[in-house]
């Protein structure tokens, strides 16, 4: 039995509308990377809240650990698009909200030491006091991290969590997720737009096919060794394969969308009224 | 700008620091900028006070001199040329007997300002002695299980504007309690919002005067029997149901605008009702809470002068009613410092209000 598994998910906002997605299949091993690719716009961030609770599909069914997913839990920690970090707490207040939550049995002081201890992990201590507002892009995506890890979920999923960062933050940042994923290995998934991202970072990349409509593609193995090095990754021939090979799957989809635009438009045979003629 | 107020708490008065506190704003803003463009900064203000005060000081004259023409033409057309030149001798002399009554001049109002406060020592004065030759009286009295014997003299203008104070500070924490509390509940809630909809439409746009009746009748009613004066209960009702609207509308709105992300934050940390409203609603909704009651304590304090005037219950409209009744000589300057203190005080709770704003809620907000 698979540790997360989605069965022929489908997906609409409103009751007879197109849907977003459909027919989604997934199923995600105990201690995975996986990482899902797609578009902006294709769905990822409605797949990622069926996934995580904060939806229910219309028809089929989203199992964890065998159980149908009904609302959200803390046994899977979310890192946000955008952060959500609430502007008003510090960084500590922010984290400790969410370890309150987590353990409610715990003792103040045992709260604080893991809410200390997580935002070390992130590198944030000298910036503890201070408030969201005051943070660089990147410092709040870390801050967004510690938060969802100190709650010590057993899956994280991350919706795109790099996707507002300049390049060389990325980089630090995936570093960093992937040394605290690489301490006690819990079950990851990732949403990204970035190939790259996806292959230095899972262990299986799915395309997800553009919505409307959007579905699952075929997934691509990256077996390459980790630690994985990103300067001589550039040299191994099975990352370049892969990475090609993903490429060109998404362009070919990317063409095949450009087409279906391309249609041709029946014009109404309209023409200007003649004002001239009128008034003779 | 947080910073400077932390930073200068020890050891100056805290009546400066109140002040500063108020238009701490503003200061630092001045201390930032280059002197020059400081310096250019105050004299715009100054000569726009100056020529405020001039406008103030030719329309004044202008409208003095029509109004003694008119007085010496009449004098002249009823009882010919004799009184006519006695009434404009009259005038020139500054007789207070013949003095035309019209738009009092800054000088007038100036003089008037003084005479109030002289006039505020003396009743205080009063109070005092009145305090200590009672003293011995009223020890015996409440002794014997008697009420008391009070002061019953004449209100100051000072205690006015202070009964006028805590008449409007009344109205503001009835407004309050009842208008925050419902506003988070129709907020939160799609179906109370429409319950009460119709509600919150049609009784908004009601004038102060017609809430003034409606409490009138309905305490009248209440406190019926009672030897109590009802005026105060009465006034500050009314100025908490005509304010409280602004604080309504903006904390329903404020609540039910939260950011989906928060509630999303909300729901994946799964906080219960409560925690959700107090760790992640209420803050999220403070700026627009805070915007609601700012509009309820200026529009409170602008009411209530009228219904002061109404219910007669003491303080500055009643104050206003009866200059404008008495008809004295100086009446018509002391409307007018009337009139500048009114807006002075409604300046200085705006500024509080922003002052209590910033140090709670998370977006800070600039004085305009």
């Amino acid at each position: 039995m698979a540790y997360l598994e989605l069965n022929n998910v489908h997906k609409t906002y409103i009751e007879g509308e197109e849907e977003i997605l459909s027919n989604i299949n997934l199923s995600i091993e105990e201690g995975e990377f996986v990482a899902i690719v797609g578009f902006t716009g294709s769905g990822k961030t409605t797949l990622v809240n069926l996934i995580n609770g904060l939806l229910e599909p219309t028809r089929g069914e989203v199992l964890f650990k065998g159980k149908p997913v009904t609302g959200t839990s803390h046994e899977r920690g979310v890192i946000f698009q955008n952060y959500s970090l609430l502007p008003w707490l510090t960084v500590e207040q922010n984290v400790l909200m969410a370890v309150k939550e987590a353990f409610p049995k715990k003792g103040k002081k045992e709260l604080t030491e893991i809410v200390a201890e997580y935002v070390d992990m992130v590198k944030l201590t000298p910036a503890i006091n201070k408030r969201p507002k005051e943070l660089s892009g990147g410092m709040r995506q870390r801050v967004a991290v510690a938060r969802a890890l100190a709650m010590k979920p057993e899956m994280i999923i991350m919706d795109e969590p790099l996707g507002a960062l300049d390049a060389l933050t990325r980089g630090d940042l995936q570093n960093e997720i992937l040394n605290i994923w690489g301490k006690d290995k819990r079950t990851a998934l990732l949403i990204t737009n970035d190939v790259d991202e996806g292959i230095y970072m899972a262990d299986r990349i799915i395309p997800l096919r553009p919505g409307p409509k959007a579905t699952l593609g075929p997934e691509f193995k990256i077996d390459i060794e980790r630690p994985r090095d990103k300067t001589e990754m550039n040299d191994n021939e099975n990352y370049k394969q892969t990475r090609n090979a993903i490429i060109e799957y998404l362009m070919d989809i990317g063409n095949e969308r450009k087409s279906e635009a391309q249609e041709e438009l029946v014009l109404p045979d309209l023409a200007p009224k003649d004002f001239v003629n009128q008034f003779k | 700008m947080k910073q400077s107020v932390s930073l200068n708490t020890a050891g100056k008065i805290a009546r400066f620091n109140f002040f500063r506190f108020l238009f701490q704003g503003s200061v630092s803003k001045l201390k930032q900028m280059d002197p020059k463009v400081a310096l250019k900064k105050v004299a715009i203000s100054i000569t726009s006070i100056l020529l405020f005060l001039g406008l103030w000081y030719m329309g004044a004259k202008a409208l003095y001199n029509k109004e003694a023409d008119f007085k010496i033409n009449k004098a002249l057309e009823e009882r010919g040329q004799a009184a006519a030149d006695a009434e404009a001798a009259c005038i020139a002399s500054g007789n207070p007997d013949c003095q035309p009554n019209t738009l009092p001049s800054p000088a007038q109002v100036w003089t008037s300002f003084n005479s109030l406060l002289k006039d505020h020592g003396i009743i205080s004065a009063d109070k005092a002695a009145f305090k200590v030759k009672t003293a011995a009286l009223n020890a015996k009295r409440e002794a014997d299980g008697l009420d008391p014997i009070v002061y019953t003299g004449r209100p100051s203008f000072v205690d006015q504007i202070f009964r006028s104070l805590t008449t409007v500070f009344a109205g503001f924490l009835l407004a309050l309690f009842i208008a925050v509390p419902l506003g988070i509940f129709i907020g939160l809630s799609p179906n109370l919002k429409s319950a009460f909809n119709w509600f919150i439409q049609v009784f908004k746009p009601v004038s102060p005067v017609v809430w003034y009746l409606l409490v009138f009748m309905i305490v009248k009613t209440v406190l019926i029997g009672s030897n109590d004066d009802s005026s105060f209960t009465i006034s500050f009702i009314s100025v908490g149901l005509c304010s409280m609207w602004a604080t309504l509308v903006n904390t329903a709105m404020g609540v039910s605008s939260v950011d989906k992300d928060y509630i999303n934050v909300a729901k994946v940390l799964k906080l219960g009702t409560v925690q959700k409203i107090f760790k992640v609603i209420l803050p999220s909704s403070l700026p627009l809470i805070f915007t609601g009651l700012k509009i309820t304590l200026s529009v409170g304090w602008m009411v209530l002068i009228a219904i002061e005037l109404l219910a007669q219950s003491p303080g500055l409209g009643t104050f206003v009613w009866e200059e404008f009744q008495n008809g004295a000589n100086d009446s018509n300057a002391k409307i007018i410092v009337a009139m500048f203190v009114i807006g002075i005080i409604g300046f200085l709770l705006d500024r509080i209000m922003l002052a209590i704003q910033n140090s709670v809620s998370f977006v800070k907000t600039d004085a305009i």
